[in-house]
């Protein structure tokens, strides 16, 4: 098996990769202003024209692009291309407001599945593997990015989609995957019907690797996970504007790897929107560097995470990012408090008699806002005294008082009361009309 | 010593209207006699506490049904149905030194009533209560 997809891109000297940025930088920057109104109007409104980008350090003078602007500019208003040299388009579902609608030549479905090629041969995925692909097909990005990459390195894909999930665990015994792909809340539904239907993921099936992503999770999940179904558990990252799930970690499960050749990145302050040094705390700013139908200049993704440079233990040169634990959109604001769901994880998972199902539900009473976070009881705890079950709504209530500093009331539940999430889980409910 | 036990079924329920429906539905369904009953809240949730007279079976249906359940060994305790009749059994415990965690009792037909009672040493209780010639009731007494 290929240790590397394409050894002398992925290890190439951090120098002579950053010389292939610039002068891509350069060309990206020309081409989008040459074939887009929107970036013409946009560079011409800061000031900055294509001649000044000639060094990496001059893509701070260039605008930032957020996701109102494809939303400002629906359908198709940001693309570079003309519709006869589009191949295929994918949207957001749009709850949140109006959908957007990204697009892709044959070169970038070709080089979306690259990258997630590069991915799946880092964790050891190729052509003896079969890789059941849960995450759902259609319009999402997730279902038909991991296909592609799939078949790119050789294994046979399964495209179960998410759901029917008797189903999937027929499909991943009778046909031997190896591999799945899938948000971790699934994954754990998942776990949780195998036990159900008396079979053991780590006993009964071949699963070797979960790829997991679309919604934040914790290092805490990922033990859980890893224990219970003795599989290895890997991070996996990408938002639709950008092309979908693109980037891994590798076996070293220590960050994810961005590939500086297709993507330049920066983490700034998401304040004063202020590049930051590596290894510090900030929003995550992606430029794509070979797209062609939709290429995104510094768009600010919202994710906050930290960058490192410094060479991978795998010998992969491109810059790592770390796990990111929840999106400045995600952000909820509890009396003054900025929390995320993936740190009120991190919190929940650490705590043994927890298990892995939680909400969190936030609402105004009167002025205050008032966070309730409901876990699920499982007779692994239960123990029939009451004294019991209140010493663990009060471990949990301190745990997240000392760690994030809120107070929240704990509630437990019966298990399976939490909704079950088939993508992405809801984590978070906030009732507050603000 | 062992048949003096009495498996109690205790399950974990949310404080809300139609659960004890649901419970109780699942045992109608399975022909499990209820012999003894309580609910204890603790605001938002409650354990229930029941002697059933098929333990194992009731733990099975309402554990496949989803529900949170444990086994507990508890005593079953005659007491006779007059003034003083808990009086007598507290006081055996009291001077054995035995802390009862919980208890619930109801009166039956007969001039004795029944207390079910949790306790932190088990076994020290059923020697104490033997000795006192309390008279304890075992799991076939209530088939």
């Amino acid at each position: 098996m290929p240790e590397y997809w394409d050894p002398l891109i992925e290890r190439m000297p951090v120098e002579e990769l950053k010389k292939v940025q610039e002068d891509k930088l350069k060309q990206l920057v020309r081409y989008v202003y040459d074939h887009s109104p929107f970036y013409k109007k946009r560079f011409d409104e800061a000031g900055v024209s294509p001649d000044d980008i000639q060094s990496l350090t001059d893509v701070k003078k260039l605008p930032f692009t957020v996701k109102q602007d494809l939303r400002d500019t629906y359908p198709t208003g940001m693309f570079c291309v003309p519709q006869s040299l589009v191949v295929r388009y994918h949207a957001s579902s749009g709850t949140t407001g109006k959908p957007i609608v990204v697009g892709y030549t044959e070169n970038d479905v070709k080089e979306w599945s690259t990258s997630l090629a590069r991915g799946l041969t880092s964790i050891g995925v190729g052509r003896e593997d079969v890789v059941q692909v849960g995450y759902g097909y259609g319009l999402f990005t997730g279902g038909l990015g991991l296909h592609y990459g799939t078949e790119m390195v050789g294994a046979s894909a399964i495209p179960t989609s998410s759901g029917n999930t008797e189903r999937q665990i027929e499909l991943m015994q009778d046909l031997g995957s190896t591999a799945i792909a899938c948000t971790p809340s699934y994954f754990l539904h998942i776990n949780e019907v195998t036990r159900k239907m008396g079979v053991s993921i780590a006993n009964d099936t071949k699963l070797k690797c979960g790829i997991f992503g679309a919604e934040p999770w914790s290092e805490e999940m990922r033990q859980r996970i890893e224990e219970q179904t003795g599989i290895k558990a890997y991070d996996i990252f990408g938002t639709s504007e950008i092309s979908g799930p693109l980037f891994t970690e590798c076996t070293y499960q220590n960050g994810i790897h961005i590939w500086a050749d297709q993507f330049l990145i920066e983490v700034i302050d998401p304040k004063t929107g202020e590049p930051l040094p590596d290894g510090e705390m900030g929003e995550l700013v992606v430029t794509t560097l070979v797209k062609e139908a939709l290429p995104l200049i510094r768009y600010r993704i919202g994710d906050l995470t930290v960058i490192k440079s410094e060479p991978c233990k795998c010998g992969r040169t491109h810059p790592r990012i770390m796990r990111i634990l929840g999106r400045t959109d995600d952000m909820i604001i509890v009396r003054g408090i900025n929390v995320f769901p993936g740190q009120v994880e991190a919190v929940l998972m650490g705590i043994p008699e927890v298990a892995e199902h939680y909400q969190l539900i936030v609402e105004r009473e009167g002025e205050l806002d008032r966070l309730t976070v409901q876990v699920e009881v499982t007779e692994n705890v239960f123990s029939d005294k009451i004294s019991d079950l209140m010493k663990l709504e009060k471990k949990v209530g301190k745990a997240l008082q000392t760690v994030l500093n809120i107070t929240g009331k704990v509630e437990l539940v019966e298990p399976g009361t939490i909704l079950r999430s088939m993508g992405k889980a809801q984590r978070v409910i906030d009732k507050r009309n603000i | 010593m062992k048949n003096k036990l009495i498996k109690q079924i205790s399950i974990f329920a949310e404080n809300k209207p139609g659960r004890l429906e649901e419970i109780t539905g699942q045992l109608k369904s399975a022909d499990i006699n209820i012999r003894a009953f309580t609910i204890a809240e603790a605001g938002d949730f409650g354990v229930l506490r029941m002697v059933v007279d098929k333990p194992d079976k009731a733990h099975k249906v309402l554990h496949d049904a989803g529900f949170t359940v444990s086994e507990t060994d508890v005593l079953g305790v005659e007491m006779s149905d007059s003034p003083g009749g808990l009086h007598k059994i507290a006081t055996v415990l009291g001077a054995n030194n035995i802390n009862v965690d919980y208890a619930y009792a109801f009166a039956t037909a007969t001039e004795n009533a029944q207390l079910i009672i949790r306790v932190d040493v088990i076994n020290n209780a059923i020697k104490a209560l033997d000795r006192a010639g309390v008279v304890l009731i075992g799991i076939e007494d209530l088939k």
